[in-house]
């Protein structure tokens, strides 16, 4: 009886693994595109950078606005010099840095309606 | 001049400039560019002086403004933005005309600043009064209450801003006195093409700087502020009004 209860059991655990495996649904969204042109290592590490970037953005936002400090280290148009796209030149776009992985998490973001989010800078080997 | 004699020189004007009264505190502050970790301070303002008899006919500060900052416009001149404009003034009785550049005078006590209900409108340590566009909310109090009509309201969507300028619909703007470029040491886009190409009749500086071009000028020339009577105290000064 207990060889035949943990046969079933077996059993029931493979299907359920198999349907997992098995589980085409199509995504309902797409995955981000993170493709990374330029630069080699952000200011801060990945996991930091994904929970933390607007933190950053807004403190630096503040200190240049209205102290006139221009670090680069934080600042947007730096970020969008390595992040923006080849082809395209900018962070926005289908496959754009910051659009998809906007888009993914459905955060709306505002900083491109009044800044560029084009380089500025000619990227070398650009087609 | 032989170059002994000339490095003989440069040493005594780099020690003239640096005379230094105690660690940390020099006579003469050398001249130099404000490093990106140096917040701009109140030891400095910022302002221009202009002189009227030499403002000829030409345009080229409003087109050099208008270039360096981006402000495009849609063919609207009744709502399109205007950072510098020129002003055209006739006396009836004689009929002597004058034309002067006119644009955001950089108050010590600005209006706008008064009236902005969420503090996006403020004056910069050094002087230059500027929007901060993350808190404006468009009110447009301060295109009201500023008395030389230097604001402008951004009605449409923008692109193709320039990378240290950014502008968006629904908020106000005006001259920046070239804010990204006086953080890099250099001068406000308006000054450079008046003396490049046009009649030399302005000159940026530092009011507080007794070693300045400008401080100088004011300090042994008759100048005036326009509407001296409201008392604001304004970083633009003109000559021959």
């Amino acid at each position: 009886m207990k060889q035949r209860i943990a046969g079933m059991l077996v059993l029931v655990l493979l299907a359920a693994g198999f349907a997992d495996a098995g589980d085409k649904r199509p995504a309902r969204v797409a995955l981000p595109a993170i493709k990374i042109e330029k630069g080699e290592k952000c200011v801060a590490p990945v996991d930091e950078m994904r929970r933390d970037h607007m933190k950053m953005l807004l403190h630096q936002r503040d200190r240049t606005m209205r102290q006139g400090l221009r670090e680069p280290l934080f600042s947007l148009k730096n970020c969008v010099e390595c992040h923006a796209g080849r082809e395209t030149g900018s962070v926005l776009g289908k496959d754009g840095f910051c659009s998809s992985c906007h888009s993914y998490a459905s955060v709306k973001m505002d900083c491109f309606e009044c800044h560029t989010p084009l380089r500025q800078k000619k990227v070398a080997g650009k087609p | 001049m032989n170059p002994e004699r000339r490095q003989v020189l440069g040493w005594g004007a780099a020690a003239a400039a640096g005379a230094v009264l105690a660690p940390g505190l020099s006579l003469i502050e050398l001249a130099r560019a404000r490093s990106p970790e140096e917040a701009a301070s109140a030891l400095q303002r910022w302002g221009l002086l202009i002189d009227i008899s030499k403002c000829g006919e030409c345009n080229d500060c409003v087109t050099a403004c208008h270039e360096e900052n981006g402000v495009t416009g849609h063919g609207r001149p009744e709502t399109d933005a205007q950072w510098i404009r020129k002003v055209n003034l006739r006396d009836k009785r004689t009929g002597h005309a004058q034309t002067l550049p006119m644009m955001c005078q950089h108050c010590e006590d600005p209006p706008c600043v008064d009236v902005c209900p969420t503090g996006a409108s403020f004056k910069r340590e050094d002087g230059i009064v500027l929007v901060d566009k993350h808190t404006c909310i468009g009110c447009r109090y301060c295109v009201m209450a500023c008395p030389y009509g230097a604001r402008s309201f951004i009605h449409e969507a923008v692109s193709g801003q320039k990378a240290d300028v950014p502008r968006g619909k629904g908020t106000v703007e005006s001259c920046t006195l070239c804010v990204h470029r006086v953080d890099r040491g250099e001068t406000p886009a308006c000054v450079e093409a008046c003396n490049r190409d046009g009649g030399k009749a302005m000159v940026f500086g530092d009011l507080n700087d007794s070693s300045a071009e400008i401080h100088r000028r004011l300090r042994s020339e008759p100048s005036s502020q326009v509407r001296a009577d409201l008392a604001l105290n304004t970083g633009v000064r003109y000559q021959g009004l």
